[in-house]
């Protein structure tokens, strides 16, 4: 087990650095910050000047070393666009993402799998007919799409929801939490609602071919013929086999929801880590976006981790081998 | 139209009356939000923006993009000395922080704005000393008589040096050496209004400052102002329309019907102080993506004057600006100094012209070259760049389009390598001379820095560079008319058209739209309250 994890560590720190050095050997294609930070009057003298002062004009394996070395030390360095510390910022503003994402990630859990269990026990049934045909709608439009179609019913239409925003937050010193006023409350349920559509349908749909799947076995045909109750056959038998699949899938998905939030906080401008990435991209504010993709990427392995660890939990087939990973 | 809105109104005069109470809070919502509060740190709109609301330059451009005296009540040259501006200080000012307002604070705001960090030093090259003059008066002595200096200075805001040493904020905001700084969170002005909170990028809620001393003079109808940068277009206008906010800058030009026609909204428009143009390179001698080999056909003038006969603007104002442009044959808005009706009307012209001019610049089948265009820059600007290559392959010019988001776009304009690209310029002096310096004049370290044409012609430099120390007004305009016939005969740039600005408001509100974009809450009144 300790090997296990040790060796999955080191392999996640490889994977770091590459994720790194991609990223950073990227940055030379998206643009020049430089003419962000100067205004129209700026002289050429001050483009070299500016240029030098950050580091620019170095080569660019200088410019990754550096960062790596102070990335090590915790220090992802100023953001160009704020001019206050890229973690400090970062810290600022993942609370707003975390709520939300680990709002959106249960409401597409608990009615992913509820709804999963449900159509696949009835089967046939007109209701799960109709939740199977409005669930491609999740899977197919796309998110700032479904945003906008929200925003226009909810807030313009209806008015009962806000269409921008975080609400009113609490201060809680090291967390601002929306949690705790209605309006935060309120603020919530429309981006949670289009972040977590698509994630709900894909768990929804694949706990029910899973279940389905575990319903054919004989495990269960003799569970019924044992005459246990129809309840205990479905959740302590059926839905317990069906869970593997659908925690490495939800795992994975959870990483997604943080990950891809900027398209939905775009829309919401909701104040999380994806606006402030999607702004550090438009002002080529590099050492924002260099923090931001590694935070994704430690995240990325961090739960590819965890869900390999829960495997170890839930089937006692793969402790057999003692720590052999796959 | 009228009829409609005398209904609308009449149907919303009920829900007036009931908001009055909050009436006094202006929730605004624009796409970008101040990049810091330092005043003197970045050179930029919004920034100006929301720094206007809170500290004051000595005098400014009010709504209708007059000077208007703010800090100071008079100005002008010293009758002794043509190098010498004497400004005339407002008395009874004082500070947010309650400190009283002094020729001190001038000269050190100045200082501090000159200093190597600050995005504003450019506009203050010309001036070699401030200090305090006889009485309440302060005395900017520049490195020869600069006629135009108080245009320059109308976002130059001023600090409180106490506050500013007391805090260690005497030094402007520097990115690259790594200390905050505590002027770009905090700031103590003698504006209308003081700052309540900031979260950067989420929201900024600003209170009326009681002790400001031009509480009689504005409106001064709003009591809280709650910002909130909203980069969506979509949800800017959702929120708009939803009524979460009171107030929008930069509705699109899609959706203006859909917010003239809503209850309670309304659009209000103006001329903005940016004109949009294209450049080619005219200077090299050959260029990069074209299929003529060893020539540049740019270099020839009637080739720029065919060009220039084949934009053809009215259709791109009614298709692609949905008529929210005001087309223009030069690069120029009409309240800068120096523009005329004449040199405003766009070339007549016709196709067949136009090919003519072609032939006689020897291409008579054309040629093929590279747009490089930005697209999120300027109103509809990759729109703008694909009606245009259509109108290029009328007379035989193909044209491939390279559209770009601005941060790869503009080092191209940087380093001027670029064949053919869009461009916007607006002008803060309201002065040609500032055109000029920036677009026309030959590139070099500090001067035509933004000219990626190439365009380099001697006896134009030295008329710009005489521009700058002319004090007879009349020559100097004379001067002006004569630098732009060489301009408009040489056909440098393709002018297209000014932008025109759309701020959309909720009814209770009024103001007037500022040609800058730059809204001046203490201007702002409501009715109803």
């Amino acid at each position: 087990m300790l090997a296990f994890i040790l060796r999955r560590v080191f392999q996640s720190i490889v994977v770091l650095l590459i994720v790194g050095f991609v990223a950073f050997s990227m940055f030379t294609f998206v643009g020049d910050p430089i003419d962000n930070m100067l205004g129209q009057e700026r002289t050429q003298a001050d483009i070299a000047r500016l240029r030098a002062q950050l580091g620019l004009d170095q080569p660019f394996f200088v410019q990754y070393w550096n960062f790596l070395g102070n990335a090590l030390q915790g220090n992802f360095g100023l953001s160009y666009r704020q001019g206050r510390p890229v973690a400090d910022i970062l810290a600022e503003r993942a609370p707003a993402t975390i709520e939300l994402a680990a709002v959106s990630a249960f409401f597409a859990m608990v009615l992913g799998i509820g709804l999963g269990v449900f159509t696949a026990i009835r089967r046939d049934g007109f209701a799960s007919n109709a939740i199977m045909t409005l669930s491609l709608i999740g899977v197919s439009l796309p998110t700032f799409l479904i945003g906008i179609l929200l925003i226009y019913v909810f807030a313009v239409e209806l008015g009962w929801l806000p269409s921008f925003g975080r609400g009113e937050v609490v201060d809680l010193g090291w967390w601002t939490t929306g949690f705790l006023t209605a309006s935060g409350l309120k603020a919530l349920i429309l981006p949670a609602i289009t972040l977590g559509l698509y994630q709900m349908t894909l768990i929804m749909r694949l706990v029910r071919s899973e279940m389905l799947e575990v319903l054919r076995q004989d495990y269960i045909r003799f569970a019924r013929a044992r005459g246990l109750k129809e309840r205990a056959v479905n959740f302590r038998h059926a839905l317990k086999n069906t869970l593997v699949p659908v925690i490495t899938v939800t795992g994975l998905q959870l990483g997604a929801i943080i990950a891809f939030a900027i398209i939905t906080e775009t829309v919401f401008q909701w104040p999380g880590v994806g606006l402030l990435f999607i702004n550090a991209i438009q002002f080529v504010d590099i050492p924002v976006m260099a923090a931001y993709l590694m935070l994704i990427s430690v995240m990325f392995v961090s739960i590819n981790l965890i869900v390999d660890l829960l495997y170890f939990a839930i089937d006692p087939r793969l402790r057999v081998g003692k720590g052999g990973g796959h | 139209m009228n009829l409609t809105r005398h209904a609308l109104l009449a149907t919303t005069a009920l829900g007036l009356l009931a908001g009055a109470a909050q009436a006094q809070t202006l929730r605004w919502a624009a796409a970008g939000d101040a990049l810091t509060l330092d005043p003197h740190a970045q050179n930029e709109g919004p920034t100006h923006t929301m720094n206007h609301q809170i500290y004051e330059p000595l005098l400014l451009r009010n709504t209708a993009g007059d000077l208007e005296g703010a800090l100071a009540t008079d100005w002008q040259v010293s009758e002794e000395d043509p190098n010498v501006w004497i400004f005339t200080l407002r008395d009874g000012v004082t500070f947010h922080g309650g400190q009283e307002f002094d020729a001190e604070d001038v000269i050190f705001s100045i200082e501090r704005a000159q200093s190597p960090n600050s995005g504003m030093k450019e506009l203050l090259g010309s001036i070699v000393e401030v200090r305090a003059g006889e009485g309440n008066t302060v005395e900017f002595v520049t490195d020869g008589p600069n006629p135009i200096l108080p245009a320059n200075l109308t976002n130059l805001f001023i600090m409180d040096q106490g506050w500013a040493e007391e805090n260690d904020a005497t030094e402007v905001q520097d990115y690259a050496a790594g200390e905050q700084t505590y002027a770009a969170a905090n700031t103590n002005g003698t504006g209308p209004f003081q700052l309540s909170s900031r979260e950067a990028d989420v929201r900024t809620v600003l209170e009326v400052f009681p002790d400001y001393w031009g509480m009689d003079e504005f409106p001064m109808a709003i009591e809280r102002v709650e910002f909130t940068p909203i980069q969506n277009a979509a949800t800017r206008v959702a929120a708009l329309l939803s009524g979460e906010v009171d107030f929008v800058q930069d509705v699109p030009v899609q959706d203006l019907e859909r917010v003239q026609g809503s209850d309670g909204l309304e659009v209000i428009t103006a001329p903005q102080n940016r004109t949009i143009f294209f450049g080619m390179n005219v200077g090299a001698d050959d260029i990069e993506n074209d299929d003529v080999d060893g020539e540049n056909p740019f270099s020839k003038v009637e080739v720029r004057q065919a060009m220039n006969m084949a934009l053809n603007r009215d259709a791109i104002q009614r298709v692609v600006m949905r008529g929210q442009s005001d087309p223009t044959g030069i690069i120029i808005p009409p309240f800068v100094q120096g523009w005329t009706e004449e040199l405003n009307a766009p070339p007549e012209g016709d196709m067949d012209a136009a090919r003519q001019l072609l032939e006689e610049g020897g291409y008579p089948d054309g040629f093929s070259v590279q747009l490089d265009c930005p697209n999120d820059r300027y109103i509809n600007d990759e729109a703008i760049c694909q009606a245009v290559v259509g109108m290029m392959s009328q007379i035989g010019i193909n044209v491939n389009l390279n559209a770009m988001p601005k941060a790869q776009f503009f080092p191209l304009i940087e380093n001027g390598t670029t064949d053919f690209y869009l461009l916007g310029w607006g002008v803060p002096t309201f002065d040609s001379e500032y055109v000029f310096n920036f677009l026309v004049h030959t590139k070099d370290d500090s001067i035509g820095t933004w000219n990626a044409t190439g365009y380099s012609n001697p006896e134009l430099d030295s008329q710009i560079e005489s521009l700058s120390s002319m004090t007879d007004l009349d020559a100097r305009d004379q001067e002006i008319a004569d630098i732009w016939a060489t301009v408009q005969e040489e056909t440098i740039y393709l002018p297209l058209h000014n932008q025109v600005l759309n701020w959309g408001i909720a009814d209770g509100f009024e103001t007037e739209v500022q040609p800058e974009d730059q809204p001046k809450v203490k201007y702002f009144e409501t009715t109803g309250s």
